[in-house]
């Protein structure tokens, strides 16, 4: 069937809506985006099958990541007029138990995470509540009330989780597609980035420029225009994007082609990074499910408009993330950005006009059209509307991905959703904008986060990376690392980022080594000031930034590495040795079994003794020991 | 020793032309902007870039075989010599790296006695490091051909090595 209008939309859905919320048997929903799949999700869903498979008694389905990555595998199991329950940690040995038990009634209530209160998104509020009747489970809290979800409005990721990715009909059973055909239809261009511009939706990549001015700009240059998708995510240690295109890739193409109407382009491209192939198994499915639907192809719904996709995948190149960088590679050749005088707005791909966004920030759109900009508007800061996506990761006790308005606090991110530091370390900084970002310290916990606040303390917002540091990491190591990536990606065509990186990893690595000098770090900011003004494109520009925050906020960190040769974190090797603390050693020997090098030894129950010389300072023995009895000296 | 023997060389009698066409014309219609998935493709069907198969294809699709050099040796998922039959990539993203990626990764060099880029003299594993695979969540991550190991401890490390035959 080719959708030609709302009400074909509305009667493929209607059969859906009632497989989404009302199965006629036991429906059992396992996360499978590759967090959950590296967490033992397939497994658990195999054996599930094979289990399942001669009895026929209930739905074994597949969705996407609900963000709470920490409980992975999560499963969810429900139907025939019982609650929604969320289970955590699921791994194939406790499957069959958990889905056995719950169509017996009993709720195996020790491995449950909660229970869903309201299952629809924000675009449903015409359908009543499906579990409305539905009595809960007593003593189980519901899953959008424990804190790790209690702050979060999923507009990007609204239906990450909740539906089969690989079902273009669920999608159209939680309102999908239908802002394309509204726009197509009943909207012209103008209008569309109206709606778009008064959002005052800005670009989730990590520039944060307004998107309606962007498709406005681009829509007034002639020629063949094009609509790029960038989902090359470089940024180490954020995964939103991965996570949208494999929970919710019909969320993105929508975005893509209400793009495509506004700012009247018939081609576009996803260009996707090598390093995430599910979401390219998902996007291929997606792509075909909507050409069959005649979603995308040539005179769409028979209003003489045509939309083609190409997916093309990157090949690890994290300046490639870069719009002109991308946009080279996508011809096919080394991914070298240029000077951007003129922008690619007016000369882009294949020297034409070209709209460039990120994933999240197509994923915005439909929802945009759908509730109208004044609701978008509604949430958020001054400057920085709506809702941003983060992913919640380092030393952090619940990690995962966690959408929430702007103007959060830090602090209500890392403590309240993220639920500190684990193991009762302490907190250091929390690290966001990846490799052209900052690290911030626990002073600035309150500011709320929005794309201004963070500049104004040193970091940017970046694509929503947030790595959250504990007292076990040197953050001269840390500038160190981010150095070192970006020597190894910088392109190398301009000399302040290709030297100036290439002296600023000599000088960090021979602090870190204890060879550091007095006046090295004044050189540093000296170097990193000189590249902020001068490199080419925006990798080369923002880099020194990790280096420069640091310094800026952990100075007394660079001095005992430089003056007293010592890393008080026991990262750089060179600078600290591990001693048994005689006093908190209780003998159990962990350390001993562990210790690949045979360094440390002792009687039973009694203190035991480590061989400074044999030891090669892997770790193994201060992450083992169960009371803090390996010290960093 | 001969040119057949070194180490990271294909002998153009060893590559297999017809599906190198298979590749170009019918996956990628010959169009030098595919120019980067057709290596991916290429390094799939043979776990690397044989040098014959670059010239082949560089006369093939129109371009010089210095460019196509130029783009393979850009982009870091390229390999150029001949790759093991596991392929290992230690995660050295950010999120991993604060949760000890770079210990997992000392740890895997020192077990099989490579460093990064390198292939045991039993052609069973090379060691790669990626920076982040977007499993953040379960640093720090080892990627063992599709399988993904995480939550990784270093004195772990041998006895995932060792379901890899
Ligand atoms: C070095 C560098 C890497 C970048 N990497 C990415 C990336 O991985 N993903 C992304 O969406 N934007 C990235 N950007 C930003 C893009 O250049 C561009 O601003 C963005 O994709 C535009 O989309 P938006 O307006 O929707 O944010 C990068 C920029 C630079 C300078
Ligand atoms: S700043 Fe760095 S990455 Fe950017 S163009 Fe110059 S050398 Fe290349
Ligand atoms: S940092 Fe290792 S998977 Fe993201």
């Amino acid at each position: 069937m080719k959708i030609q209008s709302v009400l074909d939309l509305k009667t493929v859905s209607q059969a859906y809506i009632g497989k989404l919320y009302k199965p006629d048997a036991v429906k059992v929903n396992i996360g499978m985006a590759s967090c959950g799949i590296a967490a033992g999700a397939k497994a658990a869903y195999d054996k599930l099958l094979t289990e399942y498979a001669s009895k026929n008694g209930i739905h074994v389905c597949q969705t996407g990541c609900i963000g709470f990555c920490e409980a992975e595998p999560l499963v969810e199991i429900f139907g025939l007029g019982k609650p929604r329950i969320m289970y955590q940690h699921i791994t194939e040995d406790k499957i069959v138990d958990a889905v056995s038990g719950f169509i017996a009634g009993d709720f195996n209530k020790k491995w449950i995470l909660g229970q869903m209160k309201d299952p629809r998104s924000l675009l449903e509020t015409d359908i009543p509540n499906p579990l409305d009747g539905v009595q809960p489970l007593d003593g189980i809290p519901f899953l959008e009330e424990i804190p790790f979800y209690k702050n979060q409005v999923k507009v990007a990721m609204r239906n990450c989780g909740y539906i089969d990715p690989d079902s273009i009909e669920e999608y159209f059973a939680r309102k999908g597609y239908l802002a394309f055909i509204n726009a197509l239809k009943d909207m012209n261009p103008a209008d569309i980035i109206d709606v778009v511009k008064a959002s005052g939706l800005r670009g989730r990549g990590g520039g944060g420029f307004p998107t309606g001015i962007k498709w406005a700009t681009a829509a007034k240059h002639h020629g063949n225009r094009y609509i790029i998708c960038n989902a090359d995510e470089g940024d180490p240690g954020a995964y939103m994007d991965r996570s949208i295109l494999e929970g919710d890739p019909h969320s993105v193409i929508e975005g893509m082609l209400i793009a495509g109407v506004a700012i009247g382009s018939s081609q576009g491209y996803i260009y996707v990074r090598n390093e995430y192939p599910l979401a390219v198994k998902r996007l291929i499915t997606a792509i075909k499910q909507a050409e069959g639907y005649g979603l995308l192809g040539e005179n769409i719904a028979g209003t003489g408009f045509s939309f083609n996709i190409k997916i093309s995948t990157g090949a690890g190149a994290f300046v490639c993330g870069e719009s002109t960088a991308l946009m080279a590679s996508l011809e096919g050749k080394v991914g070298r950005p240029r000077a951007k005088y003129v922008h690619t707005v007016e000369k882009g791909f294949r020297q034409s006009p070209t709209n460039l966004n990120n994933v999240e920030t197509y994923a915005n759109v439909p929802a945009i059209l759908l509730k109208g900009a004044n609701w978008y508007a509604g949430m958020g800061t001054e400057r920085s509307k709506g809702t941003k996506v983060f992913s919640l990761v380092g030393k952090i006790t619940h990690t995962g991905l966690v959408e929430v308005p702007m103007g959060i606090s830090l602090k209500n991110i890392v403590y309240n959703i993220g639920g500190g530091v684990p193991k009762k370390k302490k907190f250091k900084a929390v690290q966001t904008g990846g490799p052209s970002g900052g690290c911030i310290p626990e002073r600035f916990l309150d500011l709320p986060v929005d794309f201004d606040k963070l500049s104004e303390v040193g970091s940017i917002m970046g694509s929503g990376g947030m790595i959250v540091m504990d007292q076990d990491t040197c953050m001269v190591d840390v500038a160190r690392y981010f150095v070192d990536f970006l020597v190894d990606e910088s392109c190398g065509q301009c000399n302040p980022c290709r030297e100036g990186l290439k002296q600023m990893l000599e000088i960090l690595t021979r602090i870190c080594n204890g060879d550091g000098k007095d006046g090295d770090i004044e050189l540093l900011e000296e170097i990193g000031g000189m590249m902020q003004k001068f490199a080419l494109c925006g990798l080369g520009t923002s880099a020194p930034n990790p280096v420069l925050t640091t310094i800026l906020y952990f100075k007394n960190e660079y001095e005992k590495h430089i003056r007293e040769k010592k890393c008080p974190a026991g990262v750089c090797k060179k600078l600290f040795h591990y001693e048994i603390d005689p006093e908190a050693c209780t003998g159990c020997g962990s350390c001993a079994r562990k210790c690949p090098q045979e360094a440390i030894a002792g009687e039973k129950k009694k203190p035991h003794a480590l061989d400074q010389g044999k030891c090669i300072k892997c770790g193994i023995c201060y992450d083992a020991c169960k009371f803090n009895a390996i010290a960093i000296r | 020793m001969s040119e057949a023997m070194e180490p990271g060389k294909a002998r153009t009698d060893e590559i297999d032309f017809r599906e190198l066409d298979r590749i170009i014309e019918d996956d990628f219609n010959n169009d030098k902007e595919n120019l980067i998935m057709i290596l991916q493709a290429i390094q799939r069907h043979f776990n690397y870039l044989p040098r014959p198969a670059l010239e082949y294809l560089a006369v093939k699709i129109g371009i010089p075989a210095s460019q196509i050099y130029g783009v393979a040796t850009f982009y870091s998922t390229f390999s150029l010599q001949a790759r093991g039959r596991h392929i290992i990539s230690v995660c050295t993203g950010t999120a991993c790296h604060v949760r000890g990626g770079e210990r997992v990764h000392e740890r895997v060099e020192e077990l099989l006695s490579i460093s990064d880029n390198q292939t045991t003299a039993d052609k069973r594993f090379t060691l790669e490091s990626v920076r982040c695979i977007g499993c953040c969540s379960l640093g720090p991550v080892v990627k063992i051909n599709e399988d993904t190991h995480g939550r990784i401890s270093s004195d772990e490390i041998q006895k995932i090595l060792d379901q890899y035959v």
